[in-house]
């Protein structure tokens, strides 16, 4: 079967990561592909290192084995590289997109990436705590993904946050935090 | 590497000792020992039973134990008399890029 | 309408369209969040006269549905693992009194050691209960068969207990679309269930009375004449649905290009990835293909025999294993080509929701193929290790 994109998201428990890779799942739908999202298994709690998934593609997805080949890496959290191989697997021009407040170059060096690799960082937990007054980074990476690859329209992503979240306010946040994230990457990206 | 499993799951205590989960939170307490008055309530409400009451000097207070802290915040909610805030950490707040 | 949905609410949604009078549950992971969204349909006021029961244990949720089954109520629940053994003398008893319960199991493992993640062993130790089992590939096949399991269940010449069995994890907490059912859909296909006979305060009744040597086992020889008159009206019921809806999934056993030389068989939600990977092995010239098996209980003997008669190799990919013996599915596939010959594999592979890499079936597939593997059972996705008392 034809998958097009898989991205592996790393976290921990809280930040969203499994909602981030689910609201993909739905915004990417929205854009006619099929998709697929899923978590990694592990303890449904507070803190603990977690990951996720995401397949888009053209036909029905069949496959739902975890990523081990990803197109794309979201970190939403600096401290899990390190502790979690992040870069595993990451197919050759790929790219990892992470919450890394000291920038590319900088982690680029600590994690002696290949070269062939794109690493575009933005500090999204800050970005969170402007918007949200809370360290949950997913809605900021979630744009940063978006703006880093244009593998959604930023339109069905907003339309899917506003049906994601119940309160208009919490929408409305959140849809602000998606669109400064995905503008600032895309600057960075320069596409 | 072999990996070795014990006959029907035999552990020993205290393996969690092992298990430093202080790197996981994003924010971590700090007390303000003037203000502490060391009644205990987030040594009793701590999930991780990682804050303790201790004798310092002439006072007791209570002290986080940041190998095991998850920054969840319980004690910074429960605390009677506003002595916990809560911190970010460091790896946060830099912005370089 | 199409729609990403959680595989919870896909058969959540399902259960609101089927108009259940009962339904009793206590939640456990990966089943919580079918029972959350059901809990919030009915405090929505968007079950109609559905009762909500949140019950003390599981053993209490069976233990209410058998009572409201008898009143004549259509009952729903759902369970897994530890879960679904707690309710299973309930549930035993619930086939022999012949009530139509309906419930979802989210396969998950079985403790010890406590593992919440996914594989068959659950179901497996219900086998011979005499519960209707069928298992589902996607969130879309498991939405689509909560009606058929009340259709069936409740159908006059079956009258027993329904379980349609749900990979945890792997589609329970997965989005994916889902083409949601409409009420006038399944209203079109699921009759108002008529209870052959019901309890009421004017007209009390026993039910699963005592039953001494001389007439017990003629209860049992009617419990396998209903669960073999259940393969029927299973079938009919899958055609049916293919029918009115348009979604048509096959009868008990579903095979592709099952004339090759090999042919690999599988149940639940790794079947996708295996017919994904036969096709790409086709491709690359191997003579291989695909048995799913949808129905387990009431087996499928002469579906699955005749499918694999021309096999030479036969793989069984098991998510359970019969401790002593070997992988269960591999057991009643064996006993169900009786006097054939191939050449015999199964692989337990996943248990305890270890994940199986495309790699890993690949490499089976190939194994056998290359007559690289002894016949018989084998566990797969397994490390080295060793065992020590602590």
């Amino acid at each position: 079967m034809n998958i097009l994109v898989e991205v592996r998201f790393h976290g921990r428990g809280g930040q969203g990561v499994v909602t981030a890779a689910d609201m993909l799942a739905v915004a990417g739908f929205k854009d006619g592909y099929y998709t697929l999202s899923f978590p990694t298994f592990g303890a449904e709690k507070r803190g603990t290192p977690v990951a996720s998934f995401l397949r888009l593609s053209d036909e029905p997805i069949v496959v739902r084995d975890e990523i081990y080949y990803p197109d794309y890496v979201v970190v939403m959290d600096p401290t899990v590289i390190g502790p979690v191989n992040v870069e595993s697997g990451l197919k050759e021009g790929g790219k990892i997109i992470a919450n890394y407040p000291k920038g590319s170059e900088d982690l680029k060096k600590s994690m002696g990436t290949k070269a062939e690799v794109d690493v575009y960082t933005i500090n999204a937990t800050k970005m969170a705590m402007e918007h949200l007054g809370r360290p949950i980074t997913n809605s900021a990476m979630v744009g940063a993904l978006v703006g880093a690859t244009n593998i959604i329209k930023l339109d069905s992503l907003i339309e899917t946050v506003y049906e994601w979240f119940g309160s208009k306010e919490l929408a409305e946040k959140n849809a602000k935090l998606i669109k400064e994230a995905y503008d600032y990457m895309k600057e960075v990206c320069k596409w | 590497m072999v990996m070795r499993i014990t006959l029907g799951g035999i552990s020993k205590p205290h393996s969690s000792k092992n298990m430093k989960t202080g790197d996981w939170g994003t924010e971590f307490p700090v007390v303000d020992e003037e203000k502490c008055t060391a009644c205990k309530a987030c040594e009793y409400l701590c999930p991780d039973s990682c804050i303790v009451v201790v004798e310092k000097g002439e006072k007791k207070v209570a002290v986080p134990d940041y190998d095991y802290c998850k920054g969840c915040g319980v004690c910074f909610t429960a605390c009677p008399v506003d002595a916990i805030r809560m911190e970010l950490k460091d790896i946060y707040k830099l912005e370089v890029c | 309408m199409k729609k990403v949905v959680r595989g919870f609410y896909s058969i959540a949604h399902s259960v609101k369209l089927c108009r259940p009078n009962v339904i009793a549950a206590y939640p456990i992971t990966p089943q919580t969040e079918i029972v959350e969204n059901l809990a919030k349909m009915y405090a929505n006021g968007e079950l109609g006269d559905c009762e909500y029961v949140t019950a003390e244990s599981e053993f209490g949720a069976a233990s209410i549905l058998v009572g409201a089954s008898a009143t004549g109520a259509r009952t729903f629940t759902a369970t897994c693992s530890q879960g679904l053994i707690l309710m299973s003398e309930v549930l035993l008893n619930a086939a022999g009194m012949r009530l139509p319960i309906v419930l979802v199991n989210t396969n998950r493992a079985i403790s010890a050691p406590l593992s919440i993640w996914n594989d068959h062993q659950d179901s497996m130790l219900l086998r011979d209960g005499g519960l209707i089992q069928i298992h589902v590939e996607t969130n879309q096949e498991a939405h689509d068969m909560v009606p058929v399991a009340f259709k069936v269940a409740e159908n006059s010449k079956v009258m027993l207990p329904f379980m349609v069995n749900m990979d945890g994890f792997k589609l329970t907490h997965a989005y994916e679309p889902v083409d949601l059912l409409e009420q006038e859909d399944v209203d079109s296909f699921l009759p108002p269930y008529q209870p052959p006979a019901y309890l009421t305060t004017k007209n009390p009744l026993t039910f699963g009375s005592y039953a001494p040597p001389h007439c017990y086992a003629e209860f049992r020889v009617a419990l396998q004449n209903a669960m073999l008159r259940a393969k029927d009206e299973i079938e009919r019921a899958y055609k049916e649905w293919g029918e009115i809806i348009g979604r048509d999934w096959g009868g008990h056993v579903v095979g592709e290009n099952t004339d090759s030389d090999l042919v690999v068989v599988s149940m639940g939600s790794l079947t996708g990835m295996a017919r994904d990977v036969v096709n790409q092995l086709r491709k690359e010239g191997m003579s291989v293909g695909l048995l799913k098996i949808r129905t387990f209980r009431p087996f499928p003997a002469k579906e699955v025999r005749d499918e694999l008669s021309n096999a030479s190799k036969i793989i069984v990919l098991e998510r359970a294993v019969s401790f002593g013996y070997e992988g269960p599915v591999g057991i009643e596939v064996k006993s169900a080509l009786f006097g054939l010959s191939p050449e015999f594999y199964s692989f337990a592979v996943g248990l305890g929701g270890r994940d199986v890499p495309r790699e890993e079936l690949v490499k089976i597939i190939r194994d056998v193929y290359e007559g690289k593997v002894e016949q018989g059972f084998h566990f797969r996705t397994i490390k080295e290790f060793e065992e020590v008392v602590v």
